[in-house]
């Protein structure tokens, strides 16, 4: 029969299953084949804190959620206009975020009553009403996978699992995307067992044709290439681009690039994927404990590594004694905190922003560090540059910050030329005459001298140091002194860093500021509300200590000023601290990132429909 | 020995002096750390080194000021974190000789969990433990290492916790040279210092040091004249368990008991006594040896407890690197970037 494609602009796509049915898996195989067709795109996952939740339960739901369009996009879109759900748990706890009219892929094969009641679903949505003005699509994927799969020998819960392929071939279908990116993984993965292959390949092509020729699909869409910027693009996730980011760094610099690091969700898969690149000298230390694996970078900084360690919030609170020595010592040293819902263990897999103002205080005496937060997956690459080279050129601790919606979301990258990033100047000390451990340079720098060089032999450490000399020193003037010293030196890193830039008008009404993550959010917020004719411009922070120059002025130029973000007003609190400016507070901390439509919302009360045309 | 002391790289001749800073030192007169830091300073020439390839590394009490009073590189870290901070250092830059001065409270018990860790990963590291069972920087309370039932400042009805044995703990969690001498021992302390360095792998050395203000004779039955030969064992590689100020007591093991037999009783000979073997592959006479000084009326031994050849972390991290290298060609920005799934846009 007749099939008609659609050609549309923008489409957001979860699936839904079980933690053990592969919706992670199947997710981003879409996401793949979706950059290789050149969409823009913006991925969330959203997995339950346990790895393998018991079959069919609710809070066993594990989601992976792909926003893609022909036009250039910032978020994973805040309601699915297709839901794939492979049990009642997923369709239970996925509904309601659903668009109106919203496409329902349902594998029927799952329905069953047992699983019915593990979703506390009294009768059969799929007959009850329940789902009334959606577009259901109700397909047995379970059974469907079998029938294909019948003559593999394989048992028949290997078959089964399967069923993620199925589903993703019939969404390959529908949305006119082609398999061999997916086939081609498949071979690569299961090489070691061919009877895999095949059935993985089969079902991924029975859910294709599935689609091609029964009569419950109509209609398939297309989605065209997204008109981005010239370049070779890769996808990546936050966590994969920190990684990539510090090895760049390190090839950037010249120095060997050393991790200490003990696992811990959502940071570990830095550590995972910087300790698959040894031919770059990459060193990753998995530490015995959080305080292991930054004491043991603050040593290799000391051996004149380029040294950083990577946590999350409760691992970043045990960093906080040795940070401090950092700052004392005035090495180079980069702390990323890939920030979690908190306090204590929280909600692992969650995503917030309330690490911030420990970043900036959380620490005894005055300790002042730079800290730096990345706006998108993308950037976590370009921030981990960044944070390396102002920790080597400021002998100065750097705290980045990212959080779990970067840290598992990902984009595509536009895959720079290595010329085209930031030089890393490394500046060993290796001159005896002259040379003493706490001399200063124009910046307040002090000297990096490694063991190893002859003549530069010097003890530093924990108590205070007279300037200059770094002899141990509990002289009154000399410590306010090199509190002083300490505290100019991450303020002096304003001269490298860029002028905060405002998108849309310069001076106005209202100004959005936000910080990390929440940019893509509110970008697309914004851009919705100067569609609808009214006036609003966006700034946004990747560096918070030190601010940018121009930050007072800018805040200056604008009536009122909105800060959105993930906890309960940290960078508000900043502002208000240092500029005396007062802000309005946009706050959500329920573990996931804001809507589009909720910054939207708040723009619009706060404009109160006053400005528009 | 298995140690290739001839294995000695070209060196400039040190003395000495050259290891000595020009800083005062503060420790309270009469305490053990002094005669720690001359007997190294006086083998540190011997280590093989240049200067300018030692790092000293602590943590933080008494002991740990120690990297300041020598004149090599030095780093006095946090409480606890010597191991940690020395690991880093030995694997940025694997040619470094590191060495930890350290004390009982501050890696027995702050930094217990690196202490272990390193012995296991079997890191090339030289760890000097002062030993003085207190707590001296804070002013007198009991430590891991105290005996229990010690009245301290903050056991004033006396401990009623067992220590720790750090021998023992060394040994059990993995370290391939373990060692013990006393502050009063010099040359024992030299001769100990000088085999560490040589030693591929972790080295433990615990000192019974004496804190002359807050624990003063703690060890005075090893090191008094009158008491010292009957409570002192010297352990010599091939040698027998022989002790006692007419050298006429011995050790006999009765099955996997210690006793101490008298050479005099017309019963027992030297014949008898257990011969002391530091390279021994079996660790259950080290365990032996290193629980003496649990059991009442049995000697301190002092010397190698034992010392075995076994791969360690830092070499087999480099080695690892050296075949991922050969394998798969150096890293470049290329290969690293323009990688997986591309695409283009023109
Ligand atoms: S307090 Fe004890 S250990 Fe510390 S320096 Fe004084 S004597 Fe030595």
């Amino acid at each position: 029969m007749a099939k008609i494609t659609r050609i549309i602009e923008d489409v957001t796509v979860r699936f839904a299953g079980d933690s053990g049915d592969g919706m992670q898996l199947t997710g981003s195989q879409f996401t793949d084949t979706t950059a290789i067709v050149g969409n823009d795109l913006s991925t969330l996952p959203d997995f339950p804190a346990e790895i393998r939740a018991p079959a069919g339960s609710l809070f066993g739901v594990s989601g992976f959620q792909l926003h893609f369009s022909s036009k250039d996009i910032q978020t994973p879109g805040d309601t699915p206009d297709v839901l794939v759900a492979m049990n009642p748990a997923a369709l239970k706890v996925n509904l309601k975020d659903l668009k109106p009219n919203a496409t329902i892929i349902i594998n029927s094969s799952a329905f069953d009553a047992k699983n019915l009641k593990l979703a506390n679903y009294e009768t059969n949505p799929l007959e009850d009403g329940t789902l009334a003005g959606y577009n259901v699509i109700a397909v047995p994927l379970t059974q469907l996978t079998m029938a294909a799969l019948e003559d593999i020998n394989l048992s028949t819960k290997e078959k089964e699992r399967c069923k993620n392929f199925f589903a993703l071939g019939l969404m390959y279908w529908m949305f006119n995307r082609p398999l061999d990116v997916t086939i081609k993984w498949i071979e690569t993965k299961f090489k070691s067992r061919p009877e895999l292959v095949e059935a993985n390949k089969r079902a991924l092509q029975a859910g294709y044709n599935y689609g091609d020729t029964t009569e419950i699909f109509t209609t398939r869409y297309e989605v065209k290439a997204a008109e981005l910027p010239k370049g070779i693009y890769r996808n990546i996730s936050g966590n994969e681009a920190t990684a990539l980011g510090f090895i760049t760094a390190s090839l950037r610099s010249g120095l060997k690039l050393f991790l200490g690091s003990y696992p811990i969700t959502p940071a570990s898969e830095i550590l995972q994927e910087l300790s698959k690149y040894k031919e770059y000298d990459v060193i990753t230390f998995q530490a015995e404990d959080e305080i292991s694996g930054i004491s043991a970078a603050i040593g290799a900084a000391f051996a004149g590594a380029l040294a950083i360690t990577t946590t999350s919030g409760p691992g970043f609170s045990l960093k906080t004694e040795a940070l401090g020595l950092a700052v004392m010592t005035e090495l180079p040293l980069v702390v990323v905190d890939v920030q979690r819902s908190g306090p204590s263990t929280g909600m692992p897999t969650k995503t917030e922003q309330a690490d911030l103002l420990q970043a900036m205080f959380g620490r005894h005496g005055e300790a002042p560090v730079v800290i730096l937060a990345a706006q998108s997956p993308a950037d976590c690459f370009y921030m981990a540059i960044e944070a390396s080279k102002i920790a080597i050129e400021y002998m100065t601790p750097v705290i980045l910050l990212t959080d779990g919606y970067l840290a598992f979301g990902s984009e595509p990258l536009r895959i720079p030329q290595f010329d085209e990033l930031p030089e890393i100047n490394v500046k060993f000390r290796t001159e005896p005459e002259g040379f003493y451990p706490y001399l200063r340079d124009e910046n307040l720098v002090r000297p990096w001298a490694i063991p190893g060089t002859p003549g530069l032999e010097h003890r530093i450490g924990g108590l205070e140091k007279s300037n200059i000399y770094g002899s141990v020193s509990y002289d009154p003037e000399n410590h306010e002194e090199m509190v002083k010293i300490r505290k100019q030196k991450v303020d002096n890193v304003q001269k490298i860093i860029p002028d905060l830039q405002v998108e849309g008008e310069q001076e106005g009404e209202l100004l959005v500021l936000g910080w990390g993550s929440t940019y893509g959010a509110i970008k697309e917020a914004i851009y919705n509300v100067r569609q609808k004719g009214f006036t609003v411009s966006q700034a946004h922070l990747r560096y918070i200590n030190p601010f940018p120059r121009n930050l007072g002025d800018v805040l200056n130029r604008f009536k009122k000023v909105l800060i959105p973000e993930l906890n309960l007003g940290h960078l508000a609190f900043l502002i208000k601290g240092k500029y005396l400016k007062d802000v309005i507070q946009l706050n959500k901390v329920q573990g996931r990132p804001f809507k589009v439509s909720e910054i939207e919302n708040k723009i619009m009360e706060v404009l109160g429909g006053k400005n528009g045309n | 020995m298995e140690t290739k002391i001839d294995e000695v790289k070209p060196q400039v001749k040190y003395t000495a002096k050259d290891f000595i800073p020009d800083v005062e030192v503060r420790w309270c007169p009469g305490c053990g750390d002094y005669s720690i830091l001359a007997q190294t300073q006086r083998v540190s020439p011997d280590f093989g080194e240049l200067k300018e390839n030692i790092v000293w590394v602590s943590g933080i009490g008494c002991s740990s000021r120690f990297p300041y009073y020598m004149a090599t590189y030095g780093f006095h870290g946090i409480h606890g974190r010597a191991a940690a901070i020395a690991t880093g250092i030995k694997l940025a830059n694997p040619k470094l000789q590191v060495w930890i001065a350290t004390g009982d409270g501050d890696m027995l018990s702050i930094g217990g969990n690196h202490f272990i860790h390193a012995c296991r990963k079997n890191v090339n590291l030289k760890i000097v433990l002062f030993n003085n069972k207190i707590y001296g920087l804070t002013k007198g309370q009991y430590s891991p290492t105290s005996e229990k039932g010690k009245v301290t400042k903050s056991s004033p009805y006396g401990t009623v916790e067992f220590p720790f044995n750090a021998i023992k703990l060394a040994d059990a969690a993995g370290a391939t040279f373990i060692a013990r001498t006393t502050d009063r021992e010099t040359k024992h302390m030299q001769e100990i210092l000088l085999r560490a360095a040589k030693h591929n792998g972790l080295a433990f050395i615990e000192i019974y040091q004496n804190c002359v203000i807050f624990n003063d004779g703690a060890f005075s039955n090893l090191t008094d004249k009158e008491t010292k030969a009957d409570n002192i064992l010297l352990l010599e590689h091939n040698k027998p368990l022989v002790f006692g100020a007419n050298r006429d007591k011995g050790i006999k093991l009765d099955g996997l008991n210690p006793v101490v037999i008298n050479l005099n009783d017309g019963i027992h000979s030297i014949n008898d006594c257990w011969v002391h073997d530091e390279f021994d592959d079996n660790p259950t006479r080290g365990f032996i040896l290193s629980r003496f000084t649990d059991i009442p009326g049995m000697p301190t031994p002092i010397g190698v407890f034992r010392q075995f050849n076994k791969p360690t972390f830092d070499g087999d991290y480099v080695n690892q690197i050296e075949e991922v290298k050969a394998k798969k060609g150096k890293g470049t920005y290329e290969k690293l970037m323009f990688s997986g799934n591309l695409w283009e846009v023109n």
